[in-house]
């Protein structure tokens, strides 16, 4: 980043072409249709770039997206989902260097602290992966009932979710709340970390690029005290993680949730985005559906 | 011809109602702080059975303190070996005092003693056994090496099954280590009263489990309650909602059972005697009073009338009347103010142009009763179709195709239960992966066990209870 904002040095330098950085909305990126933007800087106050400020309709544009791409993601083979998310892992390792860079830019890291929360997202994101296919087998089970029944309980996507991202981890704690609610089939709709919000734009320009249907993972940047109640308040959002959300919203976003009983996630303030996460996260957004059939002849 | 029946009414003698009851609170029968005197009534006779409390805020208060003491300075100490032993001896307790039970459930709350003897008590029983179990098998539950239970469980249940909701609750709690205060329906207290004396007979410590009598105001006052760490109901998803805003933003963690609205689905290769006896199951079990009662039916266009003929034949069996009767297939409405719903919802089924059918059937003359009522030409739009009857009134809908059957299955905000009838194994497996429900039976309906995860999809509520996912709503990692 801090090349890319370089000024020339003299006049046989090149002027850089600067990034413009845009929403992304059922597998495409529009600009805010407010029209309105917002300055990001780094870590050390310096100018980054411009993202969009995203507006209600924005939100509601992502919801839609997220809704009609459910049944296709939730419907998709569990070695499909984990195939395609495998994908995503490969795609960011290739642009691991871009984002070492916006990391580092972001959260005011070297390049090797850098580089070091950047391996850490992408092997998280393999470790959710690699979870499509076995969640059903560990989660679910064959119900020992007495009587004639056949009776087996399996989990199920809950349908769409919205996520505040956490605020001051930019990419690893955003994979680690966006990977465990796709991988189990939901599709989500992402509210990037309001000051640092370009590692997420990244990370969805290698969704675009990984053959992650379009709609499956929506990602807003923006104001998360403006933008998070229109999600946590929108009745066909099915679940909520209020991970990034300020200690002083919680209440409110709950409450505006309970309208139509949104599974939510409450933040945890002593969450270590670094630590083995456990199954917590791919749990909190999965049904259990329970199926009885007589057994006889 | 027609068979006529002798009278075969189950003794009450085996029932002891005392005139008035206190509230049970740190293991003994206590007078109320600033509680008030209700009285509780047979609803298929009208009588006073007897007094019992509306505990208030200050019962509540002492009865969530007595919970808290018996957490920190008992039961949260006890190896799960010996917290189990506890269950294991109440589920005996159960299963000696069965009749009892069951006589008891089936003054208080109107339903026949056929079920009340073979499904409520016997399931009650099950669940603490099967959740004894688990007391010392925590860890391998799937939430971690060293799962923790939340404290004090304030736990509020409906009238629908006193005695059965009162097991789904308290059984997990106390096997996961919790200490719980428990607020019954204020229609059907008195199981509930009876299970306090159960645990006297176990010789459960004090303040384990506390029993506060009481209607929506002391619901109200025990989630509420800042002592109570773990919020668990059942009930309509209007109360849901607000106990979802009362959790918000604190530590409180809730499970909700709510409503439902469920489909039973009959395709046109079902064996239709039996998708019928699974229709008259479905519905009017426990006078429909079921969150998970199929109360819309969908009929495969192809055989619709064939269905509802023979559907409508087998009502004309069905037996209504005295609940202690054990041939009586249909009881009592628990409560006036229950009646006046079903009849309310009823006449707007009517108004709103569905047609409404129910068999030659003589009502008593006291009591709260209402006949077994069919509704045919029931669009979606209709709100039979779409509000919690929690009555014996079913809505017929029909369908063509199976897609169209998932789509009207899945159009309502519940997602709780659903039904399919099909011969086709292919077809069930595709309908039971399609229907957004937490139960689909099929070829069978309102099927319970203890081993087995229940709760809801969408609006019918957060959470599973039974098996090991149950256990999650009382641990964390």
């Amino acid at each position: 980043m801090a090349e890319q904002n370089a000024a020339p040095t003299n006049s046989t330098a090149r002027i850089t072409v600067r990034k413009t950085y845009k929403l992304y909305i059922g597998g495409a990126f529009p600009r805010s249709e407010s029209g309105r933007s917002y300055a990001v800087t780094a870590a050390d106050g310096s100018f980054l770039a411009n993202a969009a400020l995203a507006s209600r309709k924005d939100a509601r544009d992502a919801v839609v997206a997220a809704r009609g791409a459910f049944a296709k993601w939730a419907g998709a083979t569990a070695y499909n989902r984990g195939q395609v998310l495998y994908r995503v892992a490969e795609v960011l390792e290739g642009r691991r260097a871009q984002f070492v860079d916006e990391v580092g830019a972001a959260e005011g890291l070297d390049a090797r602290a850098a580089g070091l929360v950047v391996d850490a997202a992408i092997d998280r994101w393999v470790w959710y992966a690699g979870w499509s296919d076995k969640i059903a087998q560990v989660l679910g089970g064959t119900n020992p009932v007495a009587g004639p029944y056949f009776d087996f309980s399996l989990p199920e996507p809950c349908g769409v979710v919205a996520v505040v991202a956490p605020q001051q981890s930019s990419l690893l704690g955003l994979v680690s709340v966006v990977a465990p609610a796709v991988v189990g089939g939901c599709t989500v709709v992402v509210l990037a970390s309001e000051e640092r919000p370009l590692p997420a734009v990244t990370l969805s320009e290698v969704l675009a690029t990984s053959d992650v249907p379009g709609g499956v993972v929506n990602v807003l940047t923006g104001r998360t005290a403006e933008v998070a109640p229109w999600l946590a308040a929108h009745m066909d959002v099915n679940g909520l993680d209020l991970a990034g959300a300020a200690p002083a919203d919680v209440q409110g976003l709950e409450v505006a949730a309970a309208d139509n009983l949104k599974r939510v996630r409450r933040p945890d303030p002593r969450e270590d985005w670094a630590a083995e996460p456990g199954l917590d996260r791919l749990r909190a957004f999965l049904e259990t559906k329970t199926v009885w059939h007589p057994v006889g002849i | 011809m027609r068979f006529e029946y002798a009278p075969a009414p189950e003794s009450t003698a085996v029932v002891d109602v005392a005139p008035s009851y206190g509230l049970f609170v740190d293991g003994a029968f206590v007078d109320p702080v600033d509680g008030e005197p209700f009285k509780t009534v047979n609803p298929a006779t009208e009588e006073v059975l007897s007094e019992v409390v509306a505990g208030g805020p200050a019962d509540v208060d002492r009865a969530v303190r007595a919970a808290r003491r018996a957490y920190d300075e008992v039961w949260s100490r006890l190896p799960g070996r010996e917290r189990g032993k506890y269950l294991f001896r109440i589920a005996r307790i159960l299963q000696e005092r069965a009749r009892e039970l069951a006589v008891l459930e089936t003054l208080d709350n109107g339903k026949p003693i056929r079920e009340s003897r073979d499904v409520d008590v016997p399931l009650a029983a099950a669940h603490f056994f099967y959740h004894a179990g688990w007391a010392d098998k925590l860890a391998y539950a799937g939430f971690g090496p060293d799962p923790r239970p939340y404290g004090v469980a304030g736990q509020v249940i409906p009238w629908n099954f006193p005695l059965l909701m009162l097991a789904w609750k308290v059984a997990p709690a106390l096997a996961c280590g919790n200490t719980v205060v428990l607020k019954p329906a204020e229609t059907t207290p008195l199981t509930a009263l009876l299970f306090a004396e159960i645990c006297q007979q176990a010789d459960l410590p004090p303040g384990v489990v506390n029993i506060v009598t009481g209607a929506g105001g002391t619901g109200r006052s025990l989630v509420e309650h800042d002592g109570v760490d773990k919020v668990a109901f059942t009930g309509s998803t209007e109360v849901g909602k607000a106990i979802a805003r009362s959790v918000a933003g604190t530590g409180k963690r809730a499970s909700l059972e709510l409503g439902g609205k469920a489909a039973n689905v009959v395709f046109d290769d079902a064996p239709i005697d039996q998708a019928v006896e699974g229709i008259v199951n479905g519905i009017f079990f426990n006078q429909g009073h079921v969150c998970c009662a199929g109360s819309r039916l969908l009929l495969q266009e192809s055989v619709a009338e064939e269905v509802l003929a023979a559907l409508k034949r087998r009502l004309g069996t069905l037996r209504l009347g005295d609940p202690l009767d054990k041939n009586t297939d249909i009881g009592a409405i628990n409560s006036p103010a229950q009646l006046a719903r079903i009849r309310e919802l009823s006449d707007i089924g009517e108004a709103e142009g569905a047609q409404r059918w129910s068999p030659a059937c003589e009502l008593p003359e006291r009591g709260y009763w209402f006949p077994p009522t069919l509704f045919t030409g029931v669009s979606q739009a209709h709100r039979i179709a779409r509000e919690e009857v929690f009555g014996p009134v079913l809505s017929v809908l029909t369908f063509r195709t199976p897609a169209e059957a998932v789509e009207k299955a899945n159009n309502t905000p519940y997602g709780l239960s659903a039904g399919v009838w099909t011969e086709k194994g292919s077809r069930i497996l595709w309908m039971a992966d399609k229907l957004a429900a937490g139960v689909v039976w099929a070829n069978t309906f309102n099927r319970f066990d203890p081993t087995s995860p229940f709760g809801g999809y969408k609006e019918s509520g957060w959470g599973r209870e039974g098996g090991r996912h149950g256990l999650e709503a009382y641990l964390h990692g």
